[in-house]
């Protein structure tokens, strides 16, 4: 427990600062080098601090920077907070506040290094810690790579307990007594006599005393929210009565409406258009030239819908090949082309000994585009004026939307806000602007009217930046019954340089990891074990999708792992066990034997049961699926999954993320995929791009350890092993090994 | 056109073919219905027409005929209808954009089928889309919903 004080201690300066009617506490910035967030908030001359909680007579104010898609982020940055500084979270407002520079993530990056993540020796503990550099020269607001729960964990409890201690010395100073012999409880101080004192009667107060600064984190024997069953989510309630607003529920006085068509060959332009029949329809306002494409300003989101669907727009050419056939071809060129080599960071043993002679066992893996297809269309709300630009919108990336939005209008970032709204869901999707931009287009058109502009869901699946289409050929040779060579080589296009691309205007140079992350950075002993990188040329347009790299690098791994271990007539969960050189991660695969009473992979006629193993964002996972070919198909009965993210939080939302992950991988595994016909994707609603519904959904068992020596988010890493653990149960049950996603291409489902 | 919505009466200037989720939307202002796909797939925008769960971007302003509930009139955070109850008690939602689409169909159902099986749950909330995966806790929260609303 004292550990974590002492690193606190270290690493944040916890202090205070006044504001108008009361007090802020927060962490003090490096020589004030970035500008305070709430500067606008905040009286004069405070702009050194940046707050978390701020307390004023009419109550508290929690400040949770990172952005909430779904995983309850508010909530768990809320409950930190509130654990040490004793207050009900459901008492006090929860905002994300404006964005800003001081709330840059230190973590997301931290994964970007050419080290596994179980590796914790003192050079990659060093390269980490060096990478939280870069992100504050980024600015990188960025709420991603399962990184909101350890970049949150120290910081927000302490702005928690230097905010309680400050409270305590006030009413110490105020009553005579000693600061020591005062408790806190529910938003009060308490007096040995059991009077109280309320913390906003104490905040006036304490904006002129100086922050106890000397505390220590409360060991987690003592919490009272945190790891607790019973903590609802602080959404829950509004969630459920249609009360929450999105950001497509956004409204503002005089607001028009507005919706897009861009080219559907993702870049280019257009040629020309035809907007006769459009502008004669009714509500119609502005027909709007915006980026690759035009827009459609009008006083309601149908009519503007409709009359987008009326324009005759002639669009130029994408300059990525047409077809999905094309596309594969051009991956599948890049594997073993040595102009395309990328980086080859696992290369363990000989591999071009081992496999020089006797029998190898080869097999090539096709992983395709896929949209995130958040259940909310991307959308904002923009209103320009001669001197500022407002946005309300849901997102992951609200600075870079200010600078872009910036660079658009010509007015300076300090001028630009960017509010950001509650969100229908993400995986990655709102990692990118394209909306923003085209909706500050239209609202320069418009000056002074507020105009919120909502992508149909045709556009939003045409324009997704989809997780990237990967190939792969895969070698290896089994001796004596055990893997003992495996050498695996990945084909894609560059996801890291596409995004960056677009968000900054300029290219990242270097090797791109996320071609084989969940690879190469697996926890496996085979004695000889080489994973190689091959970057294909640019093609669409790709982005992150929940897991990133290891939603196709998982899939390709193991089951091509499951493979090697069927030809050495081996036991697919024990030999794994038996590989597994990382002591955190070989529990998780005995914790799932045990759960799910592993007896091998037959379980009777028809049936069958696989498992997978992969290790993302730091948290080894392991799954068992067990299904039935019926007649119908094939049906997922059970799902048995264990994690090892270290300490959990909040165990009924962990649960929720834990299950939600694995439907997400099982759901994408068995039915979609985004295929290209014209430069254009042939899915562009739920008719054809299909998951999983409630009636596919089997029975999910998960356990959680704590071995851990470090606390990891859990938003993505049960993505990856889903589909591997579902191939292999299928090939368990049918004796069809499916190597090209989506299954559903090659076996029907129930 | 005169619209009656969670027992308000609205009178509304738009032409017939205008889908209901729009009218309710961006004429009244009235948003826990939601547009997910606009093609009947997802039920996002799921409302009740008499007490029958529609999908309001299918269902054309001029071809209502009765009362509309949106899910702002199936129950309030002061005064929750028992799905809603259920719903919470489950800690259903997470990013929550599917669920007035999710409870408002589940509250239809149970009036017609109060004592459901596993399979009749799976197939009356099989038409509507979660994209976070929380069917699990949907599938257990009709069960709460329905022992509620039977008085158990
Ligand atoms: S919006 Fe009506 S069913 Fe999807
Ligand atoms: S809770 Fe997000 S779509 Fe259902």
């Amino acid at each position: 427990m004292s550990k974590a004080g002492k690193i606190a201690r270290r690493t944040f300066i916890i202090g205070s600062a006044a504001i108008v009617g009361g007090v802020a506490f927060g962490t003090y910035l490096a020589k004030r080098a970035i500008p305070n967030p709430l500067l606008n908030d905040l009286a004069d001359g405070e702009a050194a601090i940046t707050p978390y909680v701020k307390i004023d007579a009419s109550g508290v104010t929690l400040i949770t920077p990172r952005a909430d898609k779904g995983q309850g982020a508010y909530s768990i940055q809320a409950n930190l907070i509130a654990e040490e500084l004793d207050i009900d979270p459901r008492t006090a407002t929860v905002t994300p506040g404006m964005p800003g520079p001081a709330y840059y993530n230190g973590t997301v990056l931290a994964e970007a290094v050419p080290f596994p993540a179980y590796d914790q020796g003192a050079i990659a503990e060093a390269m980490r810690s060096f990478m939280a550099v870069p992100a504050k020269l980024l600015q990188m607001q960025i709420t991603g790579g399962s990184s909101t729960v350890p970049d949150s964990y120290v910081n927000l409890r302490m702005a928690g307990a230097v905010a309680r201690e400050t409270l305590k010395q006030v009413a110490a100073n105020k009553t005579g007594l000693a600061r020591a012999d005062l408790r806190t409880e529910d938003g009060h101080v308490v007096l040995p006599d059991g009077s109280k004192i309320a913390y906003t009667e104490l905040a006036a107060d304490a904006a002129g005393t100086p922050p106890v600064t000397d505390v220590s984190l409360r060991d987690p024997s003592e919490w009272r929210i945190l790891g607790k069953a019973n903590t609802p989510r602080l959404d829950m309630v509004a969630k459920c009565t249609g009360t929450e607003t999105y950001g497509i529920d956004h409204s503002m006085e005089g607001m028009l409406f507005a919706s897009v068509r861009a080219n559907p060959g993702i870049g280019g332009y257009v040629v020309g258009f035809d907007a006769t029949a459009a502008q004669g329809m009714r509500g119609v306002e502005r027909i709007v030239p915006v980026k690759h494409g035009v827009g459609v300003i009008a006083d309601n989101t149908w009519r503007a819908i409709q009359a987008v669907n009326a324009l005759n727009i002639e669009w130029g050419p994408a300059d990525y090949p047409a077809t999905s056939a094309e596309i594969f071809e051009t991956l599948e060129a890049a594997i073993g082309d040595e102009d395309a080599y990328d980086h080859r960071q696992r290369d363990d043993g000989n591999v071009d000994d081992a496999l020089a002679d006797g029998e190898v066992i080869e097999a090539s893996y096709r992983i395709p585009y896929l949209a995130h297809a958040p259940l909310e269309p991307m959308n904002a709300t923009v209103r320009v004026t001669d001197d500022a630009c407002e946005i309300w919108t849901g997102t992951q990336i609200p600075l870079f939307i200010r600078d872009k939005a910036a660079k658009i209008t010509g007015i300076p970032a300090e001028q630009v806000f960017v509010y950001v709204q509650p969100m229908g869901g993400s995986f990655g999707h709102r990692l990118e602007m394209t909306h923003v931009e085209q909706t500050v287009e239209l609202a320069m058109a418009v000056k002074g009217t507020p105009v919120k502009m909502t992508w149909s869901r045709e556009e939003d699946m045409t324009h997704d930046y989809p997780r990237p289409a990967a190939v792969s050929k895969a070698r290896g040779k089994v001796v004596d019954g055990k893997v003992a060579a495996f050498d695996l080589s990945v084909g894609q296009s560059a996801m890291a340089s596409s995004w960056f691309g677009r968000l900054m205007d300029m290219s990242i140079p270097g090797p791109d990891a996320t071609i084989t992350t969940g690879s190469w950075d697996q926890p496996f002993d085979i004695p000889h074990y080489r994973v190689t990188g091959y970057r294909a040329p640019d093609m669409v347009p790709v982005s992150s999708w929940r897991s990133v790299g290891a939603s196709s690098n998982g899939f390709m791994h193991d089951g091509f792992l499951d493979e090697l271990i069927h030809a050495a007539g081996a036991d697919p969960l024990a030999e794994r066990i038996r590989l597994c050189g990382h002591d955190t991660s070989r529990k998780v695969l005995e914790a799932v034997g045990d759960l799910s009473n592993w007896a091998g992979t037959d379980l009777g006629e028809n049936r069958g049961r696989g498992v997978a193993f992969c290790m993302s964002f730091g948290v080894p996972v392991a799954q068992v699926v067990e299904v039935t070919n019926t007649e119908a198909g094939i049906r997922i009965d059970k799902v048995y999954c264990v994690v090892d993210s270290g300490p959990v939080l909040d165990p009924s939302n962990f649960e929720a993320q834990v299950t939600g992950g694995i439907i997400f991988g099982l759901g994408h595994a068995m039915g979609a995929e985004l295929t290209y016909a014209d430069h254009m994707p042939e899915q562009n609603n739920f008719d054809t791009y299909e998951s999983i519904r409630l009636y596919q959904t089997p029975v999910i068992e998960m356990k959680a350890l704590s071995n851990a020596s470090k606390i990891r988010g859990i938003g993505e890493p049960c993505v990856p092993p889903a589909a591997p653990a579902l191939a292999n149960a299928i090939f368990a049950a049918t004796g069809q090994r499916i190597r090209k996603l989506p299954l559903n291409k090659h076996i029907s489902f129930a | 056109m005169k619209l009656t919505v969670n027992g308000t009466t609205h009178d509304v200037d738009v032409e017939p073919e205008m889908p209901l989720l729009w009218v309710l939307r961006d004429e009244l202002g009235i948003t826990g219905p939601k547009y997910g796909c606009g093609i009947a797939q997802c039920g996002a925008c799921t409302v009740h027409v008499d007490g029958e769960a529609v999908r309001s971007c299918q269902l054309e302003v001029g071809d209502v005929e009765g009362q509309i509930t949106t899910i702002e009139g199936l129950g309030t955070p002061a005064a929750l209808h028992a799905v809603q109850d259920a719903w919470i008690e489950h800690q259903v939602a997470q990013c929550g954009y599917c669920q007035s689409g999710q409870i408002m169909a589940a509250a239809s159902f149970l009036i017609s089928t109060p004592a459901p099986t596993d399979e009749e749950i799976d197939d009356a909330m099989s038409a509507n889309l979660c994209r976070c995966g929380t069917y699990p806790r949907i599938r257990a929260a009709v069960k709460t919903a329905a022992a509620k609303l039977n008085g158990a």
